[in-house]
C-alpha cells in the first residue's frame, strides 16, 4: 500500500482530432487538497471526468490507492463507488426527494439497508444544515442548497477521493459562500479532494497545491502562496493577470 | 412526436358530429377559454355563438340535402339503432352494446402487453453493450417491419397464418387471441419508439450523475432514467392508446364478433346501417374521454415545465 490516493501517469485524452489532455502526470496524497485552475477549455473538467471513468482515456494510466483503474476488464462501477464527483450543474435527480437522492447510491451500489442509508444520509444532511429539506424535491431548493445536497449525495458513498467540478460556477454570487463553507469543512475533516475551480481566492485559501492547466498539460504546480504570488511560467502569469484584471483575485 | 389526434373529426363525419353536438359544444367552449382570454365573458359568448352557428349550418345543410330523408332513414333510424344496440339472437343478430365489451377487453389486454413489450424493445435498442448486438438487430428489424406493414395485413397474417402452422398451443387459439397478438405486435413497435424518445429526452448529465455513484447501467436506467422518461411520454403514450381503442375493430376481419362486426351482421340482416352509427357512438364514448384526459395532461405538463424553468 502506498499512501498516495490518486496517481495519474501520462494521461492523454482526445475528442476526435482535438487533444484535450496531453500527458498529465500527477500524484495526490491522502488528506491533500489539490486545486486545478486554468482557462475554460483547458481540460480541468475532462481530467476530473477521466478520473471518475466517465470518459475513456486514450493513453496513460490512473491508479486509485495503488490499483490501476484504467486497465482493461476493470469494473467501473466498483471504482466509482470510491470516487465521488460533484458537477457544476448539480445534476440532482429531479424526480426524487433530497432523502432519496442521497440514499440511492448507498442502497443500490453499496448494498446498505434503507434504514442504514437513511440514518447516515440524515446525519450528513443535518451536518450541512439541510435537515429540514429532507423531504423536498430538488426544484424547491435554491441553487446553493441543491449543490450542497449534491455534495452530500457524493459523501454518502464514503468516497476515498472527492472530485469537485467548478461546483460554484452555476451559482448566484450570494450563494457561493455556503457551498465553499461546506468544502472548507470537508478539507478540515481530511477529505482528499481534487477541485477544478475559478474561485482563485478560495483555491489560495484551501489548496495544499495548485495546478495550472493550459493546452492539455499541467504547466505549473506549486503551493498556492508561491503560484499566486510568484508564478514561474509565462502562461501562468498571463492567466493570473487576466484574473486580477477581472477582479477575481 | 405526432400531434394529438382528434377522434371527433374522424372518417365518421357528419352523423356522429350531429349526434354529439352537445359534447362538441362543451369541449369547444372549454378550448376557447384555454386559448383565448380566460377572464372575458365576451370571448366565451363569441365562441359559444360561433360554435352554435357552425353546427347549425352543418345541420341545416344535412337536412336540406336531396337525399337527407333517405340517409336519416338508413343511418339514424331510432328503432333500428335501438334493436342493434340490444341485439336479438333469435333473429340472428348480436347486441352491438354487448359486443363493445369485447373491444374494451381486447384494448385492456393489448395495452398491458404493449406497455411491457414496447419498453423491452426500447431498452434493448438503447443498450450499448456489444453482447446485445444480435438482440439490437432483431428488435430493429422487428420495429421496421411491424411499423411498415399495415395493421390489417398483420392481423390477416397472424390470424390465418398461426392456425395453419399446426402447432400444439400456438395454432389452437380463438381468433380474438390472434387479433390481440397482432395489435400487440404492431403497437409495441410504435410505443417502443415513444419510449426511446422519452429515454433520449432525459439529459445525459443524469446518466453521468447516476453512473458516478457506482450504479450499473441497468440500475441507472431503472431508477433514474426511466422514471423521468415515462413522465415525459405519458401524453404521446395515451395518444397511441386512443388510436388502439378504435383499431380493436379491425380484429373483426378474423370473424370475431366485436362491436363493428355485430353492427355489420345487423345491417346484413336488416338492410339498415343505423347499427354502424351505434358502433361509432360507442367508440366515441370510449375515445373522447381519453382524448380530453390526454389534452389536460399535456396542458398540466406544459404548466409544470413553465413553472420549473427558474
Amino acid at each position: 500500500m502506498t499512501s498516495d490516493v490518486l496517481r495519474i501517469d501520462g494521461l492523454r485524452k482526445a475528442f476526435g482530432a482535438q487533444t484535450i489532455l496531453d500527458g498529465i502526470t500527477q500524484v495526490v496524497m491522502k488528506n491533500e487538497v489539490v486545486c486545478l485552475i486554468g482557462a475554460s477549455g483547458s481540460g480541468k473538467s475532462t481530467l476530473l471526468r477521466c478520473i471518475n471513468l466517465l470518459e475513456k482515456i486514450d493513453a496513460g494510466a490512473i491508479y486509485l490507492e495503488g490499483q490501476c483503474i484504467t486497465a482493461p476488464g476493470i469494473n467501473e462501477n466498483q471504482v466509482r463507488k470510491h470516487i465521488g464527483i460533484v458537477f457544476q450543474s448539480y445534476n440532482l435527480f429531479p424526480h426524487m426527494t433530497v432523502d432519496r437522492n442521497v440514499t440511492l447510491g448507498p442502497v443500490k451500489a453499496l448494498g446498505m439497508t434503507k434504514a442504514e442509508a437513511a440514518a447516515e444520509g440524515a446525519a450528513l444532511l443535518d451536518r450541512f444544515g439541510l435537515a429540514d429539506k429532507r423531504h423536498d424535491y430538488p426544484d424547491r431548493l435554491s441553487g446553493g442548497q441543491q449543490q450542497r445536497v449534491a455534495i452530500v449525495r457524493a459523501l454518502a458513498m464514503r468516497p476515498r477521493l472527492l472530485l469537485l467540478d467548478e461546483v460554484t460556477s452555476a451559482l448566484d454570487p450570494e450563494l457561493v459562500a455556503e457551498v465553499l463553507d461546506v468544502i472548507r469543512e470537508l478539507a478540515e475533516g481530511g477529505m482528499t479532494m481534487v477541485i477544478a475551480t475559478h474561485e482563485m481566492g478560495f483555491a489560495r485559501e484551501i489548496a495544499d497545491r495548485v495546478c495550472f492547466l493550459a493546452d492539455g498539460r499541467i504547466v505549473e504546480e506549486a503551493p498556492p502562496e508561491r503560484l499566486f504570488t510568484s508564478p514561474s511560467d509565462e502562461r501562468t502569469r498571463k492567466f493570473l493577470r487576466r484574473i486580477v484584471e477581472a477582479g477575481r483575485l | 412526436m405526432s400531434p394529438p389526434s382528434s377522434p371527433e373529426g374522424s372518417a365518421l363525419g357528419d352523423p356522429a358530429e350531429r349526434e354529439l353536438g352537445g359534447l362538441n359544444l362543451l369541449s369547444g367552449s372549454r378550448r376557447s377559454r384555454l386559448l383565448g382570454d380566460p377572464g372575458s365573458k365576451r370571448a366565451v359568448a363569441v365562441s359559444t355563438t360561433s360554435t352554435i352557428v357552425v353546427i347549425g349550418v352543418l345541420v341545416v345543410l344535412f337536412l336540406l340535402a336531396p337525399g337527407s330523408a333517405n340517409v336519416r332513414h338508413t343511418f339514424f333510424n331510432p328503432a333500428n339503432m335501438w334493436h342493434s344496440f340490444i341485439g336479438d339472437p333469435k333473429h340472428g343478430y348480436y347486441s352491438v352494446g354487448a359486443a363493445i365489451w369485447l373491444n374494451i377487453r381486447m384494448f385492456g389486454v393489448a395495452e398491458a402487453f404493449i406497455l411491457i413489450l414496447g419498453l423491452v424493445v426500447a431498452v434493448v435498442r438503447q443498450s450499448t453493450s456489444p453482447v446485445m448486438l444480435p438482440l439490437r438487430l432483431v428488435t430493429t428489424i422487428y420495429v421496421d417491419v411491424a411499423r411498415g406493414v399495415p395493421l390489417l395485413l398483420l392481423i390477416f397474417a397472424i390470424g390465418f397464418g398461426a392456425p395453419a402452422l399446426g402447432l400444439r398451443v400456438i395454432s389452437t387459439q380463438p381468433a380474438v387471441v390472434y387479433g390481440v397478438a397482432a395489435l400487440v405486435l404492431s403497437y409495441s413497435a410504435y410505443v417502443s419508439e415513444v419510449y426511446r424518445a422519452g429515454i433520449n429526452s432525459v439529459h445525459r448529465s443524469q446518466v453521468a450523475a447516476a453512473r458516478s455513484l457506482g450504479l450499473s447501467e441497468w440500475t441507472a436506467l431503472r431508477y433514474v432514467i426511466l422514471p423521468q422518461a415515462i413522465r415525459n411520454i405519458i401524453p404521446p403514450l395515451l395518444n397511441d392508446f386512443i388510436s388502439l381503442q378504435k383499431d380493436t375493430a379491425l380484429v373483426a376481419v378474423l370473424g370475431t364478433i366485436e362491436a363493428n362486426r355485430a353492427a355489420e351482421i345487423y345491417s346484413d340482416t336488416s338492410f339498415n346501417y343505423s347499427s354502424y352509427v351505434v358502433a361509432a357512438i360507442l367508440f366515441l364514448i370510449l375515445t373522447i374521454p381519453l382524448a380530453r384526459f390526454t389534452d389536460r395532461l399535456i396542458a398540466k405538463d406544459r404548466a409544470r415545465r413553465l413553472a420549473g424553468t427558474t
